[in-house]
């Protein structure tokens, strides 16, 4: 084992040390900062939540079933009737609505932040430079190492899970946004230049609008990377459909495992589909004027 | 004066580019900055004044820097070295505010691939000027809609450009940049994009629409033919530098130099060469000489014709020598035996048109200005001569060495 020997008698760096200290140093000195966040992110889950418990299950799957026939087809109208059907059926529906709260909560504040980092990353090259690792890092470091300090932060619950979902959710949307930019024509550009446009009508008359396809299939990503997040989140106190998958697997229920991951399957396809096509039928209405 | 003067623009890349323009006026050449220092020049000290309501070309093969330049009328490229001055103001020197002023107001751009915003109808492309000067909306739309009814697409408001031809959404793309009636339009290969068919009438149409507006153009072309057809003048890049400027007959006959001539050798030249161009000085008489005296010119010019002008040297007629000499058998005068129909043309009768009248006539054709005066005369080996590439022009340079 010749790795083993060099190791041995090298000192080893203490970068386990460093993180430590840097995490005992932010919650004893950030503790206002930590205590804002959580309270908004609490906030906003909460308001989520009690919009979507609000209505009886009949009434929201109705709703639910008009706006994705208007997103798109009556097959995933249909679809989302059948789907959220058998979630009630199963009796799932207060937990698939706790997680679909927290998706959005997630997915909203991964838009939020991330479409203007992903502006910044497109605009300056040296923001680009420093982000692009950065979202490297948050995208492969194993999602469980940073569910430790969201916890050390902000405790068991919620919040920590909110935050663990929106570090690995996050980057599809700073990404593509970035992109979207960088790839509206140089003549597109040079042109809204040459008439004399300002750096701001530039970006919302014509980078931004002409980069939205793209924009959008990044938040179709996040939304779907902060689904998958929210089931792990469930290890660390956060409440839903993750919280019953967990406990089935770890008492070895494969049949209550399985109906609860049927519930996450159905809550994802419906997610997905209505985040891709509800801005879609805008533009082909444009068109046919 | 000039409403753009370029001085001394050059754009060089590569690190340390502003050096390079020292050691280019120190006198070293391009391959060696190239090599030693990793610059590349665009676009070499450029000199040009451009007036106002001149169509100037700007012609050079891809590589030449015209489009580089043309750029830096506008300063979506900023120049490494020099002045662009617009109405006398430099330009370089403005901020950024005064810049998309002049952008807004003075200068507008038409783009070789047309550069339409897709997700715009037409009429909100060519609102777009206005639309972020803040102008009212109901000003701007009736604005754009008088520019699209200009270059001939009213009707098509609400279209979107994908939706539109090639030759259409170009037609957009100089309604867009008239919307803001700029003093100066930029056309970057405006019609280069286009069929030729398609591009012939684009080219009449934009001399069209320049008759009644009395713009500035400046167009940026790699097609000889087109730049001969549309350019006031025209200035020949190569390999970023000006080689020449001047009218179009001016680049054709008297190229500056050998690249130039090699330039312009396979031009259809009865295509652009005129009356003006190939006419010799005539031989003329007046009628109150006598017949005897006529045959004794003739014989010593050695021509078999004469023609016969008054006082004010307007064209009467001519005469042959056949004629002549029975006039003095027969003792006749000159005016008896007058021809008083021959051929005449006025000067920028192109000569490609002339071949048919000199070829149904014995006597050449003359060439007259609108009050019948005798300009010069164009025999039928003149105008082979041209079109073989040599103009014997006074004081003019031949083609052909």
């Amino acid at each position: 084992m010749p790795n083993n020997i060099i190791a041995a008698e090298m000192p080893k760096l203490p970068i386990a040390k460093w993180v430590d200290s840097a995490v005992d140093w932010m919650s004893i000195h950030l503790e206002g900062l930590f205590d804002g966040i959580a309270v908004t992110i609490e906030e906003i889950v909460e308001f989520f939540t009690s919009v979507f418990t609000f209505p009886h299950p009949i009434l929201f799957i109705l709703i639910l079933a008009v706006i994705a026939y208007f997103a798109g087809k009556w097959k995933l109208s249909l679809f989302t009737v059948l789907g959220f059907l058998l979630i009630w059926n199963l009796g799932y529906w207060d937990a698939t609505m706790s997680t679909l709260a927290l998706v959005l909560t997630s997915g909203f504040i991964s838009i939020v932040i991330g479409i203007p980092i992903g502006i910044l990353c497109a605009k300056s090259r040296g923001a680009s430079s420093i982000i692009t690792p950065l979202l490297d890092f948050m995208q492969t470091m194993p999602a469980f190492v940073y569910l430790l300090p969201a916890v050390t932060f902000f405790s068991l619950g919620v919040v920590p899970g909110v935050i663990a979902s929106i570090i690995f959710a996050i980057p599809p949307t700073i990404r593509l946004t970035n992109l979207g930019i960088k790839q509206v024509s140089g003549e597109l550009v040079e042109a809204a230049d040459a008439f004399g446009s300002t750096g701001a009508q530039k970006l919302f008359k014509v980078q931004l609008p002409l980069a939205m396809p793209t924009i959008l299939a990044g938040i179709n990503q996040t939304i779907m990377l902060s689904l998958s997040m929210v089931v792990i989140a469930s290890m660390i106190g956060a409440q839903g459909i993750g919280v019953e998958v967990y406990r089935a697997v770890t008492q070895l229920h494969i049949g209550q495992g399985f109906e609860a991951g049927l519930a996450v399957v159905v809550l994802a396809i419906v997610l997905d589909r209505l985040s891709q096509n509800i801005f879609k039928p805008a533009r082909k209405r444009r068109k046919a004027q | 004066m000039p409403i753009l003067s370029i001085r001394n623009v050059s754009k060089l890349f590569g690190p340390n580019a502003a050096q390079g323009v020292k050691l280019l006026e120190q006198g070293y050449n391009k391959e060696k900055l190239a090599k030693e220092k990793q610059i590349t020049v665009g676009v070499n000290q450029v000199n040009m004044d451009i007036e106002p309501g001149e169509i100037f070309v700007i012609m050079g093969l891809s590589g030449s820097g015209k489009s580089t330049l043309v750029r830096m009328f506008n300063r979506l490229i900023d120049p490494t070295a020099g002045q662009v001055l617009v109405h006398g103001k430099d330009l370089m020197k403005m901020n950024a505010e005064q810049l998309r002023e002049v952008r807004r107001k003075t200068i507008s751009m038409v783009f070789q691939k047309f550069a339409l915003f897709p997700h715009r109808t037409v009429i909100e492309n060519v609102e777009y000027g206005l639309e972020i000067q803040k102008v009212e909306k109901s000003k701007r739309y009736a604005k754009a809609k008088q520019s699209l009814e200009l270059v001939g697409l009213k009707g098509w408001e609400d279209k979107m450009p994908d939706e539109l031809s090639g030759g259409m959404q170009q037609r957009v793309g100089l309604a867009r940049a008239l919307a803001n009636d700029p003093e100066v339009l930029l056309m970057d290969e405006a019609f280069s994009a286009l069929d030729p068919l398609i591009r012939r009438d684009m080219q009449d149409e934009l001399l069209d629409l320049q008759e009644k507006m009395k713009k500035t153009i400046i167009f940026i072309t790699h097609d000889l033919d087109e730049a001969l057809r549309i350019g006031d003048r025209i200035a020949l890049m190569r390999d970023g530098e000006v080689v020449q400027i001047g009218t179009p007959e001016e680049i054709l006959i008297q190229p500056a130099n050998r690249y130039v001539q090699r330039f312009v050798e396979d031009v259809d030249l009865s295509k652009v060469l005129t009356a003006s161009h190939v006419m010799r000085r005539p031989e003329t008489i007046t009628p109150d000489r006598g017949p005897r005296v006529a045959l004794e010119l003739m014989r010593e010019r050695a021509v078999s014709n004469l023609f016969v002008i008054d006082r004010g040297k307007r064209l009467l007629g001519a005469i042959t020598a056949e004629d002549a000499s029975r006039a003095v058998r027969e003792k006749l005068s000159i005016e008896d035996i007058l021809i008083p129909g021959c051929p005449v043309c006025p000067p920028d009768r192109l000569i490609g048109e002339m071949f048919e009248l000199s070829s149904t006539s014995p006597i050449p054709i003359s060439v007259v200005d609108e009050e019948n005066r005798l300009m010069g005369v164009v025999v039928r080996g003149s105008l082979l001569g041209a079109m073989a590439g040599e103009v014997e022009n006074e004081g003019g340079y031949t083609r052909a060495e």
